[in-house]
């Protein structure tokens, strides 16, 4: 397979044509913040988390959705895309409801993660405090809106690996919000089989296993990308 | 002008459905063209029901949720039902040749309200038809399930008027 070799953060690494930005400083232990983005799943490009400057290129390309090519020189970690990611990290805060202290994924959850790892402090932008369901209609599940990103994973879990596409996003801009079938509780989703593979995937607090209270989430998105890559290998 | 009481409620009801069918034919039931199918359905129906979504999405192979995101991105669509009276011009080829656009044009500013759409209110849904079959009265107007044919935009207007101020019924 064809090599391609380009340096990340002044770093020589060497990756295979197509693969992305991401998953080259991966392979090389250089971290780049995520949230769209999960292992085993299409990608979106939704979050902009993953952003990072190419030199020749004066926009900021997401490192999940940007191939590599040789030669190329990335930057992963300056201070105007520090100062980025704490900004799209604090928005995410502003747009919902994030209690971390009474949720059932803290201490287990990748936004809240995001926050202490691009040294949020506070929030700079006013809280949007919208009004958000929690639905506990499904026996075994429980979705609950105030803590949604938008991040799509639960969609394309359910999609791509389960195969029935129970979610989706309806409405758009701050009326966006995560939807099962046509809008109906999700205990009255017909087309769940009730895998929880959506819950494998999310990355915060909104989807979660009914009974469970705080700090007694056991969440592994890891998961996920050894579903998709046990079921490739077969002999 | 010539009324006439209609043997059911909807006139236009009874193929509408056929003509969504048509139109889901067309496209040869392709996924792609859900746009163009939830397109027609409001505009056959004026909103777009649940019982509508789950059958475009049975007949177009595709995940329900995923209409319904289609269905609720774009502001054209509307998911909410018919208002209180609802108001039908028809845009087919003997009716637009006599003026149905004209008939259009002055109920939408009537009622400050675009084809397709039901007022905020609820109170008044404005729907186009693609002929009703009645191209001998054309143009066509149905109001509140009674079918005017030879319509004339100025007495529309008045009927109109008179109808959105009558006390709305308590709901
Ligand atoms: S439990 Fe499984 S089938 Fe149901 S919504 Fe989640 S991923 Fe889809
Ligand atoms: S429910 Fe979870 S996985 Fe789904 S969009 Fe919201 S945050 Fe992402
Ligand atoms: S991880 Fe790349 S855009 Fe979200
Ligand atoms: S064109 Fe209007 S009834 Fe036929």
């Amino acid at each position: 397979m064809a090599a391609r070799t380009l340096t990340i953060d002044g770093r020589l690494v060497s990756a295979r044509a197509g693969e992305s930005i991401l998953e080259a400083a991966r392979d090389a232990g250089i971290h780049i913040p995520t949230l769209c983005y999960l292992e085993g799943l299409s990608e979106m490009g939704a979050c902009r988390l993953c952003l990072v400057e190419v030199t020749g290129s004066n926009r900021l390309l997401p490192a999940c959705l940007t191939p590599v090519s040789e030669g190329m020189e990335v930057h992963t970690a300056t201070e105007r895309l520090r100062e980025h990611r704490r900004a799209i990290v604090e928005l995410l805060f502003a747009e919902r409801n994030h209690v971390c202290a009474v949720c059932v994924a803290s201490g287990n959850c990748e936004l809240q993660n995001l926050a202490i790892r691009v040294g949020m402090t506070h929030v700079r932008y006013d809280y949007l405090n919208p009004v958000c369901a929690v639905d506990i209609s499904h026996p075994q599940f429980g979705i609950d809106h105030n803590r949604c990103v938008l991040c799509a994973r639960c969609v394309r879990a359910c999609d791509e690996v389960e195969g029935v596409h129970t979610w989706d996003i309806a409405g758009r801009g701050v009326n966006a919000r995560v939807i099962t079938d046509l809008g109906v509780p999700w205990g009255e989703a017909e087309s769940c089989t009730s895998c929880g593979k959506c819950l494998l995937a999310c990355p915060t607090g909104a989807i979660f296993r009914r009974g469970t209270s705080v700090a007694e989430l056991e969440r592994d998105p890891k998961r996920i990308a050894l579903i998709v890559a046990s079921r490739q290998e077969r002999w | 002008m010539s009324n006439r009481a209609p043997a059911n409620p909807a006139p236009a009801a009874d193929n509408r459905q056929k003509l969504l069918e048509a139109t889901m034919r067309r496209y040869q039931y392709r996924p792609d063209a859900l746009i163009e199918v939830l397109h027609k359905a409001q505009e056959l129906y004026g909103h777009l029901s649940p019982q509508l979504l789950a059958s475009i999405a049975r007949n177009l192979h595709l995940p329900p949720s995923r209409v319904y995101g289609v269905a609720t991105f774009y502001h054209f669509f509307s998911l909410k039902p018919q208002g209180e009276h609802t108001c039908t011009v028809c845009l087919g080829t003997a009716c637009y040749v006599k003026g149905a656009m004209e008939i259009l044009t002055t109920l939408e500013t009537e009622a400050g309200l675009k084809a397709g759409h039901t007022s905020p209110d609820g109170r008044l849904s404005l729907l186009t038809a693609r002929c009703l079959g009645a191209c001998g009265i054309a143009p066509v107007v149905v109001l509140d399930g009674v079918v005017i044919g030879h319509a004339d935009a100025e007495t529309l207007r008045a009927r109109l008027h008179a109808l959105l101020e009558e006390t709305p019924v308590a709901s």
